[in-house]
Formats: C-alpha cells, sequence, structure tokens
C-alpha cells in the first residue's frame, strides 16, 4: 500500500513552467525564404493526410464503415433471401452488390458531417487563410474518405464471400465493379460537403441526409427487380443514379458488363462533380 | 526586411458587414502601420471578431474596401493569404492531431518537403516549450499550451501580418504573461500584430495604437497615452479610515475639483479625476489642494494614489456604457455566423 503511494509520487513530477526565451523565439521567427506554392494534388494529398491521422487517432469512426455494413449484410440477406430468392445463399448473388452501394452511399454522409465539424471547431478558417489551391482541404478530406469506402466496400464483399456469394466476373470484375462504386460515391460526397457548408449544425446535416439516402437506396433495384414495382414508382427507379450504378456493379460482377448503366453512372457522376463541387466552392469561398 | 515594415500594413475604409439584421461592422475605417501592434479594443459583439474575418479574407465585407499590404482583400485575396496569418477565437489546430502533426500538416501546406517540414515543427515546439507535449494530441493540452500551439502554427511562414483574435481571453495571469512575451518577440523580428481583445491593461501593454470599437464602429483612435489624456490627465484615488467620513470626503473632492466623484463599492474608497481640459491646475498640484482640504475637514485618509486614468475608465467616458457587455449581441452574432 505504502509502496504504490509512494511510487506515484516520486515517478509525478510538477511540469516544467514554460518561460518564452527571446533567443529561442528568434531563432523561429528569423523570416526564411518563401518556399513554393504546392501543387494543387499535393496540397490535397496532404489534407488527405490529415484525414488518415484522424483515423489513427481516432479509430472508433471505422465503426460505421466495418460494423454498419455487415449488419446491413446480414439482416437483408437473411431477411429477404428465403422469401425473395428461395434461400439466403440465392438471395446474396443478386443482393450483395446492391447492399454493397447502400452501405457505401450511405456512409458518403459522413463527408458533410465531418465538414460540418470541422468549420464549427474552427480549423477551417486557419485552412481558408492558407495561400494553398482553394478546393485541396475539401478535395484531400474526400480523399480520405474514399479510403473508407473501399474499406466498407472490402468488409462487405469478404461477408459475403463467406456467406456464398460467387462472383462470375472473377477478381478482375469484382475490382472493376468496386473502382465504379468509389467513382460514384467520391462524386456524391461533392453533395454532402455542400450541405455541411449550408446546414448549421451536425444534426441538420444528418437529417437532410438520411431524407435523401432512404428513398435515394431503397427506392432502387437494390433489394428486388424492378419490374415487381408499380409503374409510377418503376418511372423513378429508372432514374436514380442508384439503380444504374447497382446495374453496372452487378454487371461487372458477374462478368456481364453493362455498358448502357456505366456510361449512365459516369455521367451522373460527373454530374454530382460539377454541381455540387461548383456550389460547394461558391459556398466555401464566401462564408 | 524593409518590405515589412514600412508603410501601412492595413487600410480600410467604410468597412460594413450584416448578418441578418444585426450590423456587426458599420463603418470601420483602419490604418495600421506595419511593424506595430495595433489593438482594436472593444467589448463582446463589438464587431472585433467580424473585422478581422474580413481583414483575413475569411469574410467578404458588405461595403467598403480594405487592403493588406496594398493587396485588396477581396479581388486579390490570395496575394493578402500569401503574407498573414490568423489565430482566432476557436481551435485553429485539430485538436484529434498531435501538436507536430499540426505543424507538420500546415508546414507541407506552405510548400515544405518533408524533412524541412518537420525540422522547422520541431524547432518551434522547442521555441514554444512544448517539445514535451510534442507527441500528445492537442485536445489534451492545457488552456495555455492551446494557445502556443496556436500561435506556433500561426507562425510558420514568419508571415508579415499576424492577426490575433482575443489571444488571451480564458487564460491563467501567468499564461496570459507568456503569451504578451510571444507577442513582442513576434512583433520585433518585423511582423505586424493586429490584437483584439476586450482586456484593456492588454491593450494597455501592448499596443502601440489602439481603435477603440463599440457597435460595428470605431469611437476613438489613438495611442494608449493619447486615449487617457482624451479624459483628463489623471485619476485620484482615495481610501479613508472612516466609512461614516465618506460623504463628506465626496463634498470637499466636488468642491475642490468641480468633478463628479466616483464612489467605489468599497465603502471607503472614492474616486475622481484630475487634470481635466479646461482646469487652472495642473492634476498634481489639485492632488494637493485636495489632501489639504482633506486634512483641514479633519478627514483621515489611509491611502492616496495619483495616476493615469485606466482604459475602462476611457471607455466609460467614450461610450456612456462600461466595457463589461450588458446584451446579448455576441451570442446573436455567432448565430448568425
Amino acid at each position: 500500500m505504502s509502496d504504490t503511494k509512494t511510487t506515484t509520487t516520486t515517478t509525478e513530477r510538477a511540469p516544467a513552467v514554460y518561460v518564452p526565451s527571446a533567443e529561442a523565439l528568434a531563432t523561429v521567427l528569423a523570416p526564411g525564404a518563401r518556399p513554393p506554392r504546392p501543387s494543387a494534388l499535393g496540397a490535397s494529398i496532404t489534407f488527405g493526410w490529415r484525414a488518415m491521422l484522424k483515423i489513427k487517432h481516432v479509430p472508433e469512426q471505422l465503426f460505421d464503415v466495418t460494423a454498419f455494413p455487415i449488419i446491413m449484410v446480414l439482416m437483408f440477406t437473411y431477411l429477404f433471401g428465403g422469401a425473395l430468392a428461395g434461400s439466403p445463399r440465392d438471395y446474396l448473388q443478386f443482393f450483395l452488390p446492391g447492399i454493397m452501394v447502400t452501405s457505401v452511399v450511405m456512409i458518403t454522409m459522413y463527408t458533410g458531417v465531418g465538414l460540418n465539424t470541422d468549420i464549427e471547431k474552427g480549423i477551417f478558417d486557419r485552412f481558408r487563410t492558407l495561400p494553398v489551391w482553394r478546393p485541396a482541404a475539401l478535395v484531400g478530406m474526400i480523399f480520405g474518405d474514399v479510403l473508407r469506402y473501399i474499406l466498407a466496400a472490402l468488409v462487405i464483399l469478404g461477408l459475403g464471400l463467406v456467406l456464398g456469394f460467387r462472383p462470375e466476373g472473377g477478381a478482375l470484375g469484382v475490382a472493376a465493379g468496386i473502382g465504379l462504386l468509389v467513382i460514384f460515391s467520391f462524386a456524391f460526397s461533392w453533395v454532402w460537403t455542400f450541405f455541411g457548408l449550408i446546414l448549421r449544425s451536425e444534426k441538420s446535416v444528418m437529417g437532410v441526409s438520411m431524407m435523401v439516402l432512404f428513398p435515394l437506396t431503397f427506392l432502387s433495384n437494390v433489394f428486388v427487380e424492378p419490374s415487381t414495382m408499380p409503374g409510377w414508382l418503376q418511372a423513378f427507379v429508372k432514374v436514380n443514379p442508384v439503380t444504374q450504378l447497382v446495374a453496372a456493379i452487378r454487371g461487372a460482377m458477374s462478368g456481364e458488363s453493362d455498358p448502357s448503366a456505366t456510361m449512365w453512372l459516369l455521367l451522373w457522376s460527373a454530374g454530382f462533380v460539377l454541381v455540387f463541387g461548383t456550389l460547394t466552392m461558391y459556398k466555401y469561398n464566401r462564408r | 526586411m524593409s518590405r515589412r515594415t514600412t508603410g501601412l500594413a492595413i487600410e480600410a475604409e467604410g468597412l460594413t458587414r450584416s448578418f441578418g439584421d444585426t450590423r456587426a461592422l458599420a463603418g470601420i475605417d483602419l490604418q495600421v502601420p506595419a511593424g506595430t501592434v495595433y489593438g482594436l479594443l472593444g467589448p463582446n459583439g463589438a464587431g472585433k471578431t467580424t473585422a478581422v474575418r474580413v481583414l483575413a479574407t475569411l469574410l467578404r465585407p458588405d461595403g467598403g474596401s480594405a487592403r493588406v499590404f496594398g493587396h485588396d482583400v477581396v479581388t486579390e485575396a490570395d496575394k493578402v493569404r500569401s503574407r498573414v496569418s490568423l489565430t482566432g477565437q476557436y481551435a485553429s489546430v485539430d485538436e484529434d492531431l498531435t501538436g507536430t502533426e499540426n505543424l507538420v500538416l500546415l508546414a507541407r501546406l506552405l510548400g515544405l518537403r518533408k524533412p524541412a517540414a518537420r525540422d522547422r515543427a520541431a524547432a518551434l515546439l522547442a521555441a514554444f516549450g512544448l517539445t514535451e507535449a510534442s507527441d500528445r494530441q492537442v485536445k489534451k493540452y492545457s488552456g495555455g499550451m492551446r494557445r502556443r500551439i496556436d500561435i506556433a502554427a500561426s507562425i510558420l511562414n514568419t508571415p508579415d501580418l499576424l492577426f490575433l483574435d482575443e489571444p488571451t481571453t480564458g487564460l491563467d495571469p501567468r499564461s496570459r504573461n507568456q503569451v504578451w512575451e510571444i507577442v513582442r518577440a513576434v512583433v520585433s523580428h518585423g511582423t505586424t500584430v493586429l490584437l483584439t481583445t476586450q482586456y484593456l491593461d492588454e491593450a494597455d501593454q501592448l499596443a502601440g495604437r489602439i481603435a477603440v470599437v463599440d457597435h460595428g464602429r470605431v469611437i476613438a483612435e489613438g495611442t494608449p497615452g493619447e486615449l487617457k489624456s482624451s479624459i483628463g490627465s489623471g485619476t485620484v484615488h482615495l481610501r479613508l479610515r472612516d466609512p461614516g467620513q465618506r460623504p463628506d470626503a465626496e463634498r470637499v473632492l466636488r468642491e475642490a475639483l468641480g468633478v463628479p466623484v466616483q464612489l467605489a463599492a468599497d465603502p471607503v474608497a472614492l474616486t475622481a479625476r484630475v487634470g481635466e481640459a479646461g482646469t487652472d491646475l495642473d492634476a498634481s498640484a489639485q492632488a494637493a489642494r485636495v489632501l489639504s482640504d482633506l486634512a483641514r475637514a479633519g478627514i483621515v485618509v489611509d491611502n492616496f494614489s495619483l495616476g493615469q486614468p485606466s482604459l475602462d475608465e476611457v471607455f466609460l467616458a467614450l461610450t456612456d456604457h462600461p466595457a463589461v457587455p450588458t446584451d446579448e449581441r455576441d451570442d446573436e452574432l455567432e448565430a448568425a455566423r
């Protein structure tokens, strides 16, 4: 008892008081030559590195790209599998690309939530006074998120393989499918950077994203074939970009590529970057 | 580095900015000489932070114009950004990252290569007494350490102009003195500092010139000495032995000086201004007269001092309201952001 007491008192040491020294400060205040401004890509990658560091320090944030997709896959495979395809294993052949899209598209909203939090805390004030390519902070942030998307996709793929998913397209087809998913998710993240900038709080960003994401992911070909739906719903499902995305990925993973869906998906992606990227930068510069 | 220390660092004319119905800036004019510490002094909600955000290119003004080292803050924002740094009132470093990571990140963004960025970060951490804490997350830092890493991050690129928005709000006296020492060192190396504060003694301690801001306008401008002398050259502070004699003492003072006498919360203390413009005697002669009048009236004085008026008194005289926030404007402004 007394032993522990002595140890704590001897190891605890009052922190040394900092006394600003003119000489020490002089060494860091001497104006050096200004290094050249980093390239747009270089600055974006540096901001991406920040996202990596945040994952390193707060690994809990990976919960939504690991546990959440696992729950989604298990829940829907066993809930619908028997009724819709005779067995969960048969359903999985159809369903896995769809649930991969649903999970990853859903976690894109964290881009908006993260941005909103950063702005709230004040750190973006510093980033915005740096003489770097303006979109770099946002692009870098989304680079970090892309890594999370890939991780989520791999977790789902791994679990799918364990449960009996057998993609005919082989490794190449699966990689192409995940590639398309990452392209779309990168583009779609710009929707959330925009909402992250215009909405007041993290909670309102969450609220808006749920309102957009639920209809977008459920009113699609993710869970069932659209041919079973009433006509008016089919009309929406057909134009829904998530439908095109799922069709393109199913095609790639099954080895029978769907060029029309792939083209639509790429057009949608370009559109999201163009429209919401521009809106985001407009808001970002004028906040 | 003559470019850093000559001419005007900031020229602003008629800056206005509103948030909804709240007029945060109602026409601010500023001329900040390069190489000095310039203080923006005012209560919460006076518009200091908004002014800094406009000058640091974070916010566009609704009207008026401002130039930083000759560059317009709206049309040449990028040129301004390459010469200024901002330490905001809130976190301007990433709390989740360590001290080293924060500084390396910013150094890389300013164009340093990895080894140079690491060296720069280590040198700054050492100069700011943060070497031991360099691998700890910033959220685990104390208030004083937080401020130091904020300022270290701001001088990574040795800016020509440094904005410090309320750098000592919420700090204990020792940390406050450390920040003051750092500010003095920064300015002695040629960086211009624009400092906002609601602490009058802070502006007095650090700033070569002060603009007093209230309700989005500059209501007075000058050196601390000029501001003080504009309302009289001094103040007498008296402490009596017997609180019962205070009414008599007040009368004696009023008759001797012809000015209103302030009764402090302390029942034995009184304060009055001396050396007002228009009186025939100077401050010390008036003070001597007060003392002899009090002695003649049989009032025992325990403590007597003659000093310059504090900036608190200046603020009271300029605005008819004390420098203590009395309304909720600041919260409204926050919400409007």
